[in-house]
């Protein structure tokens, strides 16, 4: 029923084919691989793009390759996230491969996966392999690309999607919109048997989180329905909008025997909707993103455009059943729904604001100064969810383990940072925490076996 | 006070400034000449990006009755429907150095934009169903000719609450200055959580009207009908409109502006001896006044200056304070 599982390095990136990369040592590392069962200091070994040998902290001689002294600090598996917005084709003034994959780099991150809302939409083959030779070029992570449901993202017709898996698409998604009309979700389903292939879902029940009614299509709900938008007279997205989507589409699921992926959960009755499907057996994975992980809508007070999402930002008691999600294992990974916009779409009234956050570059960093430096989640439990994601569209998680492919993030857990202070790597600035005191971040980037990014300052200790 | 945003930016004591002042624009009013010099020199800028007759005309008489030049925008027949951007428009409209902006916007928070982008005093005439600022103070103006304070009083707003900025500042200032606030209407109507947000009870139904002492009734907007808020104008009528039969002789009656006749109010209490919505069109004038004053003259009494807000006061020439 689905693909083999398949290796990140499988997808594309620059400078795939050709050059082996040379040795890498990172010595003394506090290496912590939950999955793998490693926590402890090792050198860790990287030859020929493989985990060659964990050995003993400080045993290994600087050879013909660089020797990075990490000092004690972290190295983890690298993250994986399989829901950014790359804005190629069509946006490109707000992102292209080049600058979300470098972005992706930055976080930690080795690999990622395009959503379709492009313009014009993913959905058709030809659509898909340009965007595969554009990666193959541009890319500084691998980069897997998921091709639209339906046609033009319309919601009505399926597209090609024997074809499209083909030419390489790695799933199927309309995200940004979501699949109002049951019977063509459940033909999508049935095809699933066809092309395999994973279908990441965006469940919003528009008649419910537009409260003008289908009339006017743009006066929809802008931000959590609850005592913030009561208070500042904002239409509300109500919680049961994504609820009551999650539970359709989990039954169709049981029903048809297909396998789902619930994209950006964002409230308590989300997370007990997917607990539901997965006690009843349903093959449902699900994701949450770091900004509803660690914000809430008492931010919007601020009427700040940086805060508007879809789904957007709730309550603190949603927030805390996402954390509880993240904890047992309900909600399977974090995904950071990166997406870029310019400043003309914030710098609005909020109301009119385009919606969406950026992600990457701050997703771990935010995470383990939000929840895991206060105690809230343990390290490891992160550490496992940042890249599950991968596993949740059929690919090998990331490890440490020796002779696994070579993804790994260096990170430095007392470095203290304001993102956004220096710059991006991505081309856009929208994100959440701009200005915000993060601690810890990421200094290197190992993906599929290549350096893939390095922090400017560290960068300098390095030369040494 | 630098700018007028929100009633939460707001203290007993600046409402009770401002009211004061107000007074002393209204012993203005019944002059020959009803014009003072206060703000001569000083521009005001008039931004509406939705159409408003009460509050903009008022709003510009205000500015000239204290001799300050004033510009007014309208969103038809400008650059606005040309697709420029609000804060493009307030860069071009500062360049003439205005000393306040004075803005209504279909938007939430768009005053407060304005304020970030713009040197001048900045006045929210109404920012989408967020807040209406200076409707509250001129609605707790026109209470307080009539009673001598609003503590314990038990006011109820009825009707649209869910669309209304009114509501939500109404319901904010009034709970200030000390009064019971409920708010009442269609359940459709009343937004999810209001009471715990804004702190008033919430009602469902007209059963209980009699224990208010000031009736408020919102602007019932037809289109609401086709939007399936209420099944007709008719049921709403018949369940919400305030009229004689569900207005007791004591109790006061109050509206914003513009009324929907025989929807949310029957004629003959619009017209009635109970009705405070002509006195509320004549406060707003001098609320309005009073607000320019505040952010333009300097708001805080200064050393010597503890009268405050007499009639003298403010029709003597003030300083020019250079804008921060």
């Amino acid at each position: 029923m689905s693909d083999p599982i398949r290796s990140v390095s499988s997808l594309d990136r620059r400078g795939s084919s050709g050059e082996s990369a040379g040795e890498l040592v990172l010595s003394r590392a506090r290496v912590l691989d939950p999955r793998a069962r490693l926590d402890g200091m090792y050198d860790v070994v990287v030859r020929r793009g493989r985990i060659a040998e964990l050995a003993e902290p400080g045993s290994v001689e600087p050879g013909d390759g660089e020797l990075v002294d990490a000092e004690g600090r972290a190295v983890f598996p690298a993250f994986f996230d399989p829901h950014v917005h790359l804005r190629t084709p069509g946006d490109e003034d707000e992102e292209d491969i080049e600058t979300g994959t470098r972005a992706a780099a930055a976080g930690g991150y080795c690999g990622v996966l395009a959503m379709a809302n492009t313009e014009p939409p993913v959905d058709s083959a030809p659509d898909v392999r340009s965007l595969r030779e554009r990666a193959s070029e541009q890319a500084s992570v691998p980069t897997g690309f998921l091709a639209c449901v339906t046609r033009g993202m319309e919601g009505m017709e399926l597209t090609e999607m024997a074809e499209l898996h083909d030419a390489g698409a790695v799933g199927f998604s309309d995200d940004g919109r979501p699949i109002a009309n049951a019977r063509v979700l459940r033909r999508a389903l049935q095809y699933q048997r066809l092309v395999r292939g994973q279908f990441a879902l965006h469940e919003e029940d528009r008649e419910l989180s537009r409260p003008h009614g289908a009339r006017d299509s743009s006066a929809g709900g802008v931000m959590h329905e609850g005592l913030v938008s009561a208070g500042l007279g904002l239409a509300g997205i109500p919680a049961v909008a994504e609820s009551t989507m999650i539970a359709r589409d989990a039954a169709l699921a049981a029903y048809e025997d297909a396998r789902i992926h619930v994209q950006h959960l964002s409230a308590r009755e989300s997370v007990d909707a997917v607990a539901a499907a997965k006690e009843a057996g349903v093959r449902i994975t699900c994701e949450a993103t770091p900004h509803h992980l660690t914000l809430t809508d008492e931010e919007v007070r601020s009427l700040d455009a940086r805060y508007k999402m879809n789904p957007p930002l709730r309550a603190d008691d949603d927030r805390q059943a996402l954390i509880e999600g993240i904890r047992s294992g309900i909600i399977d990974c974090v995904a950071t729904d990166h997406a870029p916009h310019s400043i003309d779409e914030k710098e609005v009234p909020f109301e009119e604001a385009a919606m969406g956050v950026t992600g990457l570059e701050t997703a771990f960093a935010a995470l383990h100064t939000h929840l895991v430096l206060p105690g809230v989640l343990e390290l490891g439990v992160l550490v496992d969810r940042m890249s599950a994601g991968a596993g949740a569209f059929g690919f090998e998680l990331p490890s440490l383990a020796p002779g696994s492919e070579a993804n790994l993030v260096l990170f430095d857990p007392e470095a203290e940072w304001e993102p956004g202070a220096d710059g991006w790597e991505s081309r856009s600035s929208n994100s959440c925490f701009a200005g915000r005191k993060l601690r810890g971040r990421v200094l290197m980037t190992v993906a599929a076996g290549q350096v893939a990014y390095r922090q400017r300052s560290f960068a300098v200790g390095v030369a040494a | 006070m630098r700018h007028l945003l929100s009633i939460t930016d707001l203290q007993p004591p600046d409402v009770e400034r401002i009211m004061k002042r107000a007074e002393g624009f209204a012993e203005v009013g019944r002059r020959d000449i009803k014009k003072v010099p206060t703000l001569r020199g000083r521009t005001i800028v008039n931004l509406f990006y939705e159409s408003s007759t009460r509050t903009s005309s008022s709003f510009e008489l205000a500015a000239k009755r204290l001799s300050a030049d004033v510009v007014s925008v309208k969103a038809a027949g400008s650059s606005v429907e040309k697709g420029e951007s609000l804060k493009d428009t307030v860069a071009t409209l500062s360049a003439y150095g205005p000393e306040a902006i004075v803005i209504r916007s279909p938007y939430a928070g768009a005053a407060e934009l304005v304020a970030q982008w713009s040197e001048a005093a900045v006045v929210n005439a109404g920012d989408g169903k967020h807040e209406h600022p200076s409707q509250a103070l001129l609605d707790v103006y026109t209470l307080l000719r009539r009673l001598e304070s609003l503590e314990g009083r038990r006011i109820w707003i009825v009707g649209d609450v869910l669309h209304s900025r009114v509501a939500r500042s109404n319901v904010l200032a009034f709970r200030m200055m000390g009064a019971e606030v409920t708010v009442c209407g269609p359940p459709t109507l009343i937004p999810r959580g209001i009471g715990d947000a804004l702190g008033c009870e919430v009602r469902y139904d007209l059963d209980r009207l009699e224990e208010a002492e000031i009736v408020y009734a919102l602007r019932m907007q037809r289109e609401r009908m086709h939007e399936s808020f209420v099944p007709s104008i008719r049921e709403y009528a018949a369940r919400y409109q305030i009229d004689t039969r569900r207005l007791g002789p004591r109790q006061l009656l109050m509206h914003p502006g513009p009324v929907n006749r025989g929807v949310e109010l029957a004629p003959e209490v619009i017209d009635g001896p109970n009705s405070l919505i002509t006195e509320q069109v004549e406060s707003g004038l001098v609320v309005r006044m009073a607000i320019l004053y505040e952010l333009l003259a300097g708001g805080r009494p200064r050393p010597g200056d503890a009268r405050g807000g007499d009639a003298e006061d403010v029709s003597a020439p003030t300083p020019i304070k250079e804008p921060a």
